[in-house]
């Protein structure tokens, strides 16, 4: 069987980061070839430098298609050769319809003006191959996200392609609507043509793919050929985790003391759809001086959950009991929830948690300007005193509290949102994704500060994707699962087999509802945080 | 994006990666090369301003700084600088008011109305003007702050609105003329307890005093900061400085006192200017205003209601806009159905111009003042020199695109 495509000895770094590192793929003539990995292992990075979203030049490596060493510089090189992706976030728009979409941007045209007809006419006959009977002028925003996906599939087919690429194309998918992709997929296979399907679902990838890449933390571990042998979940999950776990993780004897924080039968729906159920049910507690970890995939509601509890941030109808120190408080504001010592210290910094055009001081004091100001009016000395005691603390590292966040490294910034959350004084300390974006040696002093909050008897809980993170900090760790806990494991006895089981066994969604859930979920993370 | 995780990181090695987007900025701030600079981008709108006042000094043979024309020109320009400082606000919580100037002709006409024809007390009759003001401000800003409308929409259509109920109020007609006491307020001048005819003492001392004061306050705040160790700009700098901006002051109010003295509109001016910088600078509330514009959801996450902060930018700036239509009023005499119109467009320049951001979250009260008075020095300028309205025009749009041009090019460099 021929080779259609062989990335060889990829390497991609990002200022202070290596992201890729002798990463290896070797794609056969249709073949479906899953890519598997964690959250952060590398699979979209691999993805984006074979798509040429990172241009030739800027990664060490070289791509082989078709027999030719290719330079891609742009997107629509690839696609030019037959290379084309399709992202997680679907890239359709909503108002226009579907043959309008299929042909954005590859309009047939005759002296510059479209052929509308000729356009519907093969839209039609896309439409047919990845099975659908829906008008070509019906509009996006009418279909579901599955066939919305199908619907992508066709613009990649019009465009002859050779490659196909999804990402996690059934992460938003209800079960049938993904049997109707995967069915699709083996069918493209018949005719030719090749994917690389990128999936968290082991059940689904055991159901299509031929062979099976492993990624690890930007290296390829180890490469499956199915045909010839069948592959248990387990080797693939050990090889997806399996590592050592070096002495990575600041050294703490934890002293927990009694119960601070309780959330009962927390429920949240989606800010705009009112009967899509976010958040079911959930039940937690935490206690002073731990550190508790909130696992799970993207779009499982983790982030959701903290922001519905930290003041409503986000969703609507939110029901449940949040209690400190045995009394239900009202955290029905954020300025509340910031009075009654909670606070969020959120996963998106640049765009929900800092000012980026402000000064390190400005920012920190931000959340409780009343600290720093008499009669409300500010006291410069006092900010800037404030500002440079968490300075020398967290160690930032800037020219002067008075330069621009903007102009800091990420975990610099990282460490000016927790400044300034550090000086709201909570007792209750959410942070989402605490070390995401940052490098290996700044990671280790946000662990240190987190070590060093939760001795000082704050309660921290910790939401990550990465799970040697979790294990290294946590006290105890929930596993969140399609807006519920779905296993909760003691330091003792969690593993990252366990983690990941839990997760992915977890896979098969029963029903349509969850399945929008995952879709609101995930889109959720693009500015809708702030419903009613 | 991870991070190479083979390697355990002992704490020694804490040091991150040496980060090339910070280091250069560490480096300019400390070197003196880099502080001018700074100062340059800080002080550069108010050395134009200073040029184009060279310039048409030196055009129209010394006319421009004529004790007379200086009177005029604060008068002339005195309802868009307050205006300026309203709309300031609302720009930097990055909104925008196209109404100002139809709630100028609108509130010009109450007053006309109330003092004209039913011969109220014209004390009353402001008050009740600068309360309708911020009542028009509340609604228009209960839209934009509670309904996320955008601000551009919403006083689009109070710019029809009220124009519209200018034109009715008024029923087409100019109203006038209004009583003494009322034009006080736009053409009156500080009393001279002195007497003496050549110079009007009071205006001058008042302008001394300013400046005293203005070093006093620099210094004071100084040596707060030196208590803190605030990093503070070299110290001959600070001296040369304050000594211009003392200098200034003093030689204006020369001019001024050698003429008729302080206009009581320029008193009602420095007040709100001082004012306005003090609420920017210093109190919680201009902190919040700056937050919502520079990043409205990190400052909504941050405990900040944001939309109150919104809907009271909008309610500042139909006051002050009130405030404007009364000095108008009183200035011409009368309400006239087309007073106000456009002032909107010239005080958004003004805004522009003095380096706010038209995106939110930045801008300065003294640059906009500096913005409205750029605007102001080349109107009269361009008038001395018989200038037509036509070119003029032209030549402001040209100003306001260059300025904002060199601010975005600037930015570019200092990232």
């Amino acid at each position: 069987m021929k080779t259609i495509l062989e990335m060889r000895r990829i390497r991609k770094t990002f200022p202070g980061v290596v992201a890729l590192d002798n990463v290896n793929l070797q794609v056969k003539s249709g073949e479906i070839h899953a890519i598997v990995g964690e959250n952060g292992a590398g699979k979209s990075t691999l993805m984006k430098v074979l798509s040429g979203v990172y241009p030739h030049g800027s990664y060490s490596g070289e791509i082989e298609f078709e027999g030719k060493i290719r330079e891609f510089r742009t997107i629509r090189d690839s696609e030019k050769t037959g290379i084309i992706i399709i992202h997680q976030e679907l890239a359709l728009v909503p108002l226009l319809s579907i043959a309008e979409n299929i042909f954005l941007g590859n309009e047939p045209t005759s002296w510059g003006i479209v052929d509308w007809e000729l356009a519907q006419r093969k839209t039609r006959e896309l439409l047919k191959k990845v099975g659908l009977s829906e008008s070509p002028e019906t509009l996006i925003t009418n279909l579901g996200v599955g066939k919305q996906q199908l619907i992508e599939i066709a613009k990649a087919l019009c465009k002859d392609v050779k490659l196909l690429i999804l990402d996690e194309p059934t992460a938003s998918l209800n079960e049938s609507d993904s049997d109707a992709l995967l069915t699709l997929l083996l069918g493209l296979k018949q005719q030719g043509i090749s994917s690389i399907l990128i999936s968290h679902k082991l059940n689904e990838i055991s159901r299509v793919a031929d062979t099976i890449t492993i990624l690890r933390d930007g290296t390829t571990v180890d490469s499956f050929d199915c045909r010839i042998e069948p592959i248990s979940e387990d080797r693939i999950i050990e090889n997806m985790v399996g590592r050592e776990m070096a002495d990575r993780y600041p050294r703490r004897t934890p002293e927990i003391g009694d119960t601070i924080f309780e959330v009962k039968d927390w429920r949240v729906f989606h800010p705009e759809h009112a009967t899509r159920e976010i958040i079911k049910g959930i039940n937690f507690h935490a206690k002073k001086g731990e550190i508790i970890g909130i696992a799970g995939l993207m779009g499982s509601g983790r982030t959701e959950l903290a922001m519905s509890i930290f003041g409503r941030s986000y969703g609507q109808r939110i029901s449940g009991r949040v209690i400190k120190n045995g009394m239900d408080i009202d955290v029905s504001t954020i300025s509340k929830a910031i009075h009654h010592g909670i606070a969020y210290v959120t996963e998106d910094r640049k765009s929900l948690g800092l000012l980026l055009e402000e000064d390190i001081q400005t920012n920190i004091s931000l959340a409780n300007l009343n600290g720093v100001s008499r009669h409300l009016v500010i006291d410069e000395g006092r900010e800037y005193d404030v500002a440079s005691d968490y300075r020398k603390k967290l160690k930032i590292r800037c020219s002067g509290i008075d330069q621009k966040v903007v102009n800091l490294s990420g975990g610099n910034q990282q460490k000016v949102v927790l400044a300034k959350w550090l000086f709201s004084k909570p007792d209750i300390l959410i942070l989402d994704e605490p070390s995401r974006g940052i490098d290996v040696g700044a990671k280790y002093e946000i662990y240190s500060i987190i070590s060093d909050l939760a001795s000082q008897n704050k309660c921290i809980i910790m939401i990550s994707s990465e799970m040697p993170e979790l294990l290294g900090m946590c006290d105890r760790i929930y596993v969140m699962n399609e807006g519920s806990f779905a296993a909760e494991f003691s330091k003792t006895d969690a593993t990252q087999e366990k983690i990941m089981r839990a997760i992915v066994s977890h896979g098969e969604m029963p029903d349509q509802t969850n399945a929008h859930n995952a879709q609101t979920a995930q889109t959720a993370h693009h500015g809708e945080y702030y419903g009613s | 994006m991870e991070a190479n995780r083979t390697h355990a990181v002992p704490a020694s090695q804490q040091h991150a990666a040496p980060n090339p987007i910070a280091s250069p900025a560490a480096n300019s701030d400390k070197n003196s090369s880099g502080f001018i600079k700074t100062a340059l981008r800080d002080y550069g709108m108010m050395l134009s301003l200073i040029a184009i006042m060279f310039f048409f000094q030196y055009m129209t043979d010394g006319t421009l700084l004529q004790p007379l024309n200086i009177t005029n020109l604060i008068l002339q320009n005195s309802y868009i600088v307050i205006m300026a400082l309203g709309m300031l606000m609302v720009i930097v919580a990055g909104h925008i008011d196209l109404s100002v100037g139809s709630v100028v002709g609108f509130i010009g006409a109450l007053a006309a109305v109330l003092i004209v024809n039913f011969h109220l007390n014209f004390i009353l009759a402001s008050i009740i003007c600068l309360v309708a003001g911020a009542i028009i401000g509340a609604a228009q800003g209960y839209f934009v702050a509670f309904f996320k409308i955008p601000s551009f929409i919403v006083t689009l259509a109070g710019m029809l609105i009220f124009k519209g109920l200018t034109l009715a109020l008024l029923e087409g007609q100019s109203v006038g003329p209004f009583p003494d006491t009322f034009q006080m307020l736009s053409s009156g001048f500080l009393p001279d307890p002195f007497g003496n005819a050549d110079i009007r003492l009071l205006s001058l001392i008042i302008g001394i005093i300013a400046a005293a004061a203005l070093v006093l306050s620099k210094l004071l705040q100084r040596i707060r900061h030196a208590r803190h160790g605030i990093h503070a700009e070299p110290f001959y700098f600070f001296i040369a400085k304050n000594g211009a901006f003392a200098g200034i002051i003093i030689y204006f109010s020369f001019l001024l006192a050698s003429y008729k003295g302080m206009p009581n509109v320029l008193a009602v001016m420095s007040v709100l200017i001082i004012a306005y910088t003090f609420i920017t600078n210093r109190t919680v509330l201009g902190r919040r205003v700056y937050a919502v514009g520079g990043n409205e959801k990190a400052a909504r996450l941050s405990g900040i209601k944001t939309a109150r902060v919104s809907f009271a930018t909008f309610v500042n700036m139909g006051m002050l806009a009130a405030l404007a239509g009364l000095i108008f009023a009183a200035r011409l005499n009368t309400a006239t159905p087309k007073a106000g119109s456009g002032f909107e467009l010239d005080v958004i320049a003004a805004c522009f111009i003095g380096g706010a951001s038209a995106s939110g979250g930045v801008g300065k009260v003294m640059g906009a003042v500096i913005g409205a008075f750029i605007m102001g020095v080349m109107n009269n300028g361009m008038s001395i020199m018989g200038i037509g309205i036509d070119y003029q025009q032209v030549i402001k749009g040209l100003v306001l695109l260059a300025a904002v041009f060199i601010d975005v090019l600037n930015k570019n460099k200092a990232l």
